[in-house]
């Protein structure tokens, strides 16, 4: 049966952020803002853009086109590029003063009106795909492709495990809260996936020089039409402490009673 | 006193002890109201609580990845016009409140464990480097999801909540259809993101939990595992600890031949007392373990086992 759908074109957009590097000692700043002044792509981002790239691969009779859009601050552009190393077509990247300590609405806020800005100026007339990892490595909330779907009231499909494109529709495995599901839902939509969800695959020398010719873009609020009233927090932090480090307690070597030391270890600790 | 909304995704017989949580959460800060997409005829039952207002229904079950449920909480918001909603942090529950929160046009806090009266939600963030404070801006509601273990839960048995349907259906699957469900494998064990005492395994298991699972028998714990163990197909996925899995506070978590990578930690490492074996004594595991043996897990375990066995008779 021929594909209801490909006629048209297709236009994935990952959503991909820059974030500190987990290895190495991450802050908050004065402003009680996670300090992304230097950040790596973070790793969960890396699957769906394998997602984008399986589902560009594998859909030969469609015109497919894979975005990578990341909103941040100036040195954000490193992770977008490496998006187009990986594979990307063409990247995005959103830079606004207004957004620094940006929430979970605003987000999701600024994002919605680059992704409609992104459509309009890519001239694909193409249907929409927003891929997105399960979460940032660094907020975590896993909230922003929720409030994105929600804003450009498209389908949500989270926690996918696995996203396919059949006859025009998306089938996608996902982790419910009880159950796991199998889902299909008509286009445009966000999908979420997992690190489940495939191998991220590692850019080769020929791909790195490729990217260099990839167009990057930069966007302003300004350029996606919105103000910086439009992403005002909608909420706030009032305080952020670092925890006290974790200490080591005491570490033997085990002399044929380890097992009975921790047993009394527990005993005196009252956890048993 | 205002009402708070307590989001359940199912309510059955009994309560989960996240759940109770979350209702003694809520009491402290407004009138409790609940709602959810999903009861058994026993809910009202389990309900029975003292503070326990409403128990708020649509008409038929209504569940994730359902839109429907996000009008149902709209409208019970309508109806109650509660000024906080408070739900479990699992990811639908996530879902289902970051877009109720778009279209109340008010902040959500995600992964709370602590709530103060002010509706001030306290959070660990950064894989538990931090300890954060946040709030919604002024005069919105508060959307808030919670973790487990956050609090301790204080009910008193009560009179059976009033029931109200909301005039909230599932919506038309036509546009987004379920094909298939499989239940996640149920456990005789405690839940592992619920239980105060977790025992987990990694790729130094070598494929065989049976010491673990003896172990986990003898504690009353939930089994956990390093993502190294669930890639391997050892054990489901259901039971790994850390960044992408689930993020576990329990009394007590013991760690047995899990080397501690920084996705692994981030998952355990605001449990109360960490124990760990492992046979390397550079594992970057012991640098956050009260208790740290290096040694080998397969002596090690069995020996706690029977020693427990015996101070137990
Ligand atoms: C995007 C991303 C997300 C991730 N998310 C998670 C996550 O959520 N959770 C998670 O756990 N990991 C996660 N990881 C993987 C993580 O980086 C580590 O690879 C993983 O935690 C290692 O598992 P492990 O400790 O079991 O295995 P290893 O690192 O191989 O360690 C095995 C340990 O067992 C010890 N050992 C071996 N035999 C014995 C024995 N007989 N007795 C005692 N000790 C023994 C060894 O000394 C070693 O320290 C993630 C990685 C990525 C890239």
């Amino acid at each position: 049966m021929p594909d209801a759908a490909a006629g048209t074109p297709l236009h994935i957009i990952t959503l991909v952020k820059s974030v500190p590097d987990a290895q190495l000692e991450r802050r908050f700043t004065e402003e009680r803002h996670i300090d992304r002044s230097e950040g790596v792509l973070g790793e969960l981002d890396e699957y769906p853009l394998e997602t984008a790239l399986r589902i560009k691969e594998t859909a030969e009779e469609r015109e497919i086109r894979v975005t990578a859009l990341t909103m941040g601050p100036t040195g954000a552009s490193a992770a977008a590029k490496k998006a187009l190393q990986i594979g990307a077509d063409d990247a995005y990247v959103l830079t606004d003063d207004a957004l620094a300590g940006a929430d979970i609405s605003a987000t999701s806020t600024a994002l919605r009106a680059a992704i409609e800005r992104i459509q309009q100026v890519s001239e694909l007339d193409a249907q929409l795909l927003v891929v997105t990892g399960m979460a940032s490595d660094d907020g975590e909330s896993g909230a922003v492709p929720a409030q994105l779907a929600e804003r450009l009231g498209v389908h949500l499909l989270s926690q996918a495990t696995s996203v396919e494109l059949s006859e025009g529709r998306l089938v996608v495995t996902r982790t419910a809260t009880v159950e796991q599901q199998k889902v299909s839902a008509a286009l445009p939509a966000v999908v979420s996936v997992t690190d489940q969800a495939n191998d991220p695959r590692y850019p080769n020398f020929k791909a790195i020089m490729a990217a260099k010719k990839k167009p990057l873009t930069e966007l302003s609020l300004t350029s996606v039409g919105i103000g910086p009233t439009a992403v005002k927090p909608r909420a706030q932090v009032l305080t952020a402490e670092p925890r006290p480090p974790r200490h080591g307690g005491t570490v033997i070597t085990d002399e044929g009673d380890a097992g009975v030391q921790i047993v009394d270890f527990l005993q005196k600790e009252r956890v048993l | 006193m205002s009402a708070v909304l307590v989001y359940f995704e199912s309510v059955g017989a009994e309560l989960t002890s996240a759940q109770q949580e979350l209702i003694t959460l809520a009491d402290a800060v407004g009138e409790v109201q609940v709602v959810t997409g999903s009861t058994t005829s026993d809910a009202v039952h389990a309900l029975a609580l003292e503070g326990v207002h409403t128990l708020y229904t649509g008409e038929g079950e209504i569940h994730a990845p359902d839109p429907a449920v996000i009008d149902l909480l709209e409208t019970a918001v309508q109806e109650t016009r509660a000024h906080a909603v408070l739900a479990r942090n699992t990811a639908d529950t996530t879902d289902a409140l970051a877009r109720l929160a778009v279209r109340l046009d008010t902040g959500l806090i995600t992964d709370g464990v602590g709530l103060s009266h002010d509706l001030r939600v306290t959070k660990s963030v950064l894989a538990g480097s931090y300890t954060t404070t946040a709030r919604v801006a002024e005069g919105r509601p508060l959307i808030a999801t919670m973790k487990p273990n956050s609090t301790e839960p204080h009910l008193v048995p009560g009179g059976a909540p009033e029931i109200v349907t909301l005039p909230v259906t599932a919506a038309a699957a036509e546009q987004l259809r379920v094909l298939e469900r499989t239940p996640l494998e149920a456990s005789d064990r405690p839940s592992l993101t619920e239980a105060r005492c977790v025992v987990a395994g990694g790729r130094g298991l070598d494929g065989d939990f049976g010491p673990l699972e003896e172990l986990a028998d003898e504690l009353g714990a939930a089994i956990g595992a390093s993502r190294a163990a669930t890639d391997a197909g050892w054990i489901d996925h259901a039971a790994q600890v850390g960044q992408t899995g689930v993020t576990v506070s329990p009394q007590l978590y013991i760690s047995a031949g899990i080397s501690g990578a920084i996705q692994q930690r981030a998952g355990m490492q605001t449990a109360q007392t960490i124990v760990a074996i492992n046979k390397d004594e550079d594992a970057p595991v012991f640098e956050i373990a009260d208790f740290g043996v290096v040694g080998d897990l397969f002596e090690v375990v069995p020996q706690m086992v029977e020693e427990l066995r015996r101070r137990r008779s």
